[in-house]
């Protein structure tokens, strides 16, 4: 008489050689268990958009700006430790800068934006380098500052539209195009900003974030590092900006507004800090229900304020650190 | 021990508010030698070592390396020039394991330029140097994440983050206290091989019995001054010294 | 002239603004970010107690300023005490507190709240009638605003520096552990900080609001003047804050004279950038944030 046993058994443990990068593979439900996540990320993100119907799909291309820019967020809060919120400074240096090539020179969009990402980026780099020495709540709060400054002077000096904008800029081809040039950027800039961390570059960014004075004391520039983040981070955001004035066909002093720094964080924060695609999903979440509460007015704001406490103090880690959390202990019965 | 210093600090003096934090510090470091620095509590020992990596600028005062002014440049310049440092307070970057810890100084223009430009296998490189210094590869010491590590191996991992730059001075901050006798005994080896390959190393230290056997001189620190140099056991007998270090008369010290 | 007198009621408009939060800030090293919000739901509620519930005008002060603390400590207990030490955490939970407030004040027709505010229409006649006597050259509630602002400043010094509470206070803001040693409860001293930082906030509502209408968006300018201040004048240092409150004050009245109301904003971002990177700890901040962690 043969009695059958059985027990748990965690599907990861046999697959993680006691490091978090190391892995062992030897069979398909192993190779299953690292491919699934990933398929089901890409695939959902690039076949959403044939689901929604027209109104729809532009909240998908809004709430991929958002995206975008939680992940630049993330990348620098999580990895480098500079808590940035400004993030509308990138939005608004990417977006002035294709907006007016498109209106002064009457380039394409297709070419602005390119452009513009680049242009941006060297900008906002260029502006936040004299704070990267700044820790902490200093540089945050001088992040915070800047779109308010570059707002005041576009008004003081009423350049660029002055408190109007401009408008009737051209936009871009077509629906499909507007949602899988975003969608596109985001899964490259995911998977690439994933793949940054755990490089050199990145371990030295994370070295900062941990311990800047032993960065400092290895004989390494921590200003030099924290720019070239600044600037991966900033090429992220001046893109969205850029798209954005050509998805609007506009540019204005709104594209500094509050919006593009708050909302980020709270996907970020709803998301999870620190794990990359957590502040994607969050944007993919918080969007559209902002959204859909537009009817409210104002109490949009105060719900997506109260959902972002209720996630910083109540469960900190994150929609999507929970999951993965819940994912890696995913356990099956083996037979002994 | 005569000719050039290797390393020369002059008159230096830093004050913080109204504390003078040091005093018009005097000293040479030889080429090959261990040097001792002890003193009280607050004596003005990490301020020192801070002035001369570069990390607080001094009021007054000057250090020469090899002969050249490095005061008034940025901390990473010094430590590519190959005088290196450890800390007091343990924080290693917690989130990355052992030997990623090492990546960060393996990624400097220093060790670059050693290498000619190519890096390499650097995972390899940090974990040679890791083992050699007491990780046990095959317990996996060197995977773990250093949030997870030990004092005793944190220590190991600060001092094999200095030995990774191969420097020219490594500077020992309080790098014995808080190990137990037997994690010092391992340590000892470490840096006794060091000063065998040329490196000079300048050790700040509480523990006594243990760093009189390593150096062949020592300074003692008090209130920010120098208040004495010279060789541990002679060092050690004078009145003054002993009555601003241990307070009473103690025998026994050294031995 | 006018540049003097106008300049030093800026000056101590913005140091009335500030004082609250660098006391906070002080003790618990909490950027409140919910500081203007409460600076103008004070002025909300001062308004709709003499309006609506037609009382008298010194106990709606009262009531409201109490309410003011009350919320400041709520929000310490129920918010920031699980977050102290995570700095952007308690930037991000303070400034959504922030943005309850005031976008919650502006929220119409929601959950009986009758439209209760709508930004400009109703711009509440704050002022008592007999303070709008004109003198030579200021009203005599720009007068008040300098009287109440020396008082207060002067009633914290003393506060601070001659009460066992206020000691205690000063205490945790030096040195935490040590201040924990002596059996001072830090978590206490924060409640208490921030409701006193919060009840100022309310007081210099009540005495600058008088001057203009109450709107929802000035929670952000106040925010924004508040940070101003204690980032020139160095964090948590409020001889810094005073200081950097006449500098500011007077730049942006200079400012103001010289090219025109746009620029002021200008001054006064332009100002705290500026000093950052110059001068990251401010003017009378202690540089041990920057140079000494090691």
């Amino acid at each position: 008489m043969v009695i059958e046993e059985t027990r748990r058994k965690r599907l990861d443990r046999g697959i993680k050689v006691r490091t978090e990068t190391l892995y062992a593979l030897s069979t398909w439900r192993e190779m299953a268990y690292l491919i699934v996540p990933r398929t089901v990320l890409i695939l959902g993100l690039l076949l959403l958009p044939l689901i929604l119907d027209m109104y729809w799909q532009r909240v998908l291309c809004t709430a991929g700006i958002y995206a975008i820019l939680a992940l630049a967020f993330d990348f620098l809060a999580a990895y480098v430790g500079l808590v940035c919120l400004g993030g509308a400074l990138f939005i608004g240096a990417g977006g002035y800068i294709s907006g007016l090539l498109n209106a002064y020179l009457g380039w394409p969009p297709l070419l602005c934006i390119p452009i513009a990402t680049l242009a941006g980026a060297v900008i906002s780099t260029f502006v936040l380098l004299p704070c990267l020495r700044l820790r902490g709540i200093y540089f945050a709060i001088v992040s915070f500052m800047f779109p308010l400054f570059a707002v005041h002077i576009i008004v003081a000096l009423n350049v660029f539209g002055g408190t109007e904008g401009i408008s009737a800029l051209a936009i871009l081809p077509n629906i499909w195009v507007e949602q899988y040039l975003i969608l596109g950027m985001i899964i490259v800039s995911l998977f690439a900003i994933r793949r940054l961390v755990n490089e050199d570059i990145g371990l030295i960014l994370r070295g900062i974030k941990d311990n800047d004075q032993a960065v400092r004391a290895s004989g390494i520039s921590i200003t030099a590092y924290k720019t070239k983040a600044v600037f991966i981070a900033s090429l992220m955001g001046c893109f969205g900006g850029a798209y954005l004035s050509h998805l609007y066909g506009w540019l204005g002093i709104s594209l500094f507004a509050m919006d593009f720094s708050i909302l980020p964080i709270a996907a970020c924060v709803m998301g999870g800090m620190g794990s990359l695609v957590g502040p994607v999903l969050g944007a993919f979440i918080l969007t559209p229900m902002s959204e859909a509460l537009r009817g409210f007015g104002q109490l949009r704001v105060v719900l997506y304020c109260l959902i972002l406490i209720g996630f910083i103090v109540y469960k900190p880690e994150g929609l999507m650190n929970y999951l993965q959390r819940k994912y890696h202990q995913f356990e099956y019965w083996e037979r002994v | 021990m005569d000719g050039e210093a290797l390393l020369q600090v002059k008159n230096i003096s830093k004050s913080f508010g109204g504390v003078k934090a040091v005093m018009d510090v005097n000293l040479s470091l030889f080429k090959g030698e261990i040097l001792g620095i002890i003193g009280p509590n607050g004596s003005g020992k990490t301020t020192l070592v801070n002035l001369i990596t570069g990390f607080v600028r001094p009021d007054s005062g000057e250090v020469l390396f090899k002969g050249k002014k490095i005061t008034g440049i940025q901390p990473h310049k010094i430590a590519n020039l190959g005088l290196t440092r450890t800390f007091q307070i343990m924080r290693p970057y917690h989130s990355l394991s052992a030997f990623k810890n090492l990546i960060v100084p393996l990624n400097s223009p220093r060790v670059r330029r050693s290498r000619g430009g190519r890096l390499g296998d650097r995972d390899a490189v940090a974990i040679d140097i890791l083992e050699e210094i007491g990780f046990q590869r095959d317990a996996y010491v060197p995977y773990k994440t250093a949030s997870s590590l030990p004092l005793g191996y944190l220590k190991r991992l600060e001092l094999a983050r200095c030995i990774a730059m191969g420097p020219e001075i490594i500077i020992c901050d309080e790098i014995f206290s808080g190990l137990s006798m037997a994690e010092i005994a391992t340590m000892v080896p470490v840096l006794e091989k060091l000063e065998m390959e040329g490196v000079t190393i300048m050790m700040i230290e509480h523990r006594l019995r243990e760093l009189f056997r390593l150096v062949n001189r020592v300074i003692v620190m008090n209130f920010g001054e120098k208040l004495a140099e010279g060789i541990p056991e002679e060092v050690m007998k004078k009145q003054d010294v002993r009555k601003a270090y241990l307070g009473t008369e103690v025998d026994n010290v050294g031995g | 002239m006018d540049i003097l007198i106008y300049g030093t009621v800026n000056s101590i408009v913005l140091a009335l603004i500030a004082v609250g939060f660098t006391l906070v800030y002080g003790v618990s090293r909490i950027p409140n970010f919910a500081h203007g919000a409460l600076y103008v739901l004070v002025g909300f509620l001062t308004w709709s107690f003499i309006n609506d519930l037609k009382i008298n005008y010194l106990l709606a002060v009262t009531l409201s300023l109490i309410i003011s603390a009350l919320l400041g400590a709520i929000i310490y207990r129920w918010v920031l005490i699980r977050l102290r030490g995570m700095a952007t955490s308690e930037i991000i939970a303070s400034f959504a507190v922030s943005l309850i407030i005031l976008e919650g004040l502006r929220m119409q027709g929601i959950g009986g709240f009758k439209g209760f505010i709508g930004p400009y229409y109703i711009l509440p006649p704050f002022i008592e009638g007999k303070m709008r006597i004109v003198g030579v050259l200021i009203d005599f509630q720009r007068l008040i605003i300098i009287g109440g602002g020396l008082a207060i400043v002067l009633l914290l010094w003393i506060f601070t520096h001659h009460t066992k509470v206020g000691l205690s206070l000063r205490a945790i803001a030096q040195d935490e552990r040590a201040a924990l040693m002596l059996g001072i409860d830090s978590d206490r001293a924060a409640v208490i900080a921030l409701s006193i930082g919060s009840a100022l906030a309310g007081l210099a509502a009540v005495i600058i609001l008088p001057l203009g209408n109450v709107t929802a968006e000035a929670g952000y300018k106040v925010l924004i003047d508040a940070i101003a201040v204690c980032i020139i004048g160095g964090l948590g240092s409020w001889a810094g804050a005073v200081l950097a409150s006449f500098v500011l004050g007077f730049a942006m009245i200079i400012s103001t004279a010289l090219f025109g109301a746009v620029w002021e904003k200008v001054v006064l971002v332009g100002a705290i950038i500026l000093i950052l990177i110059l001068r990251p700890s401010g003017l009378l901040g202690k540089q041990k944030e920057l140079e000494e962690r090691v």
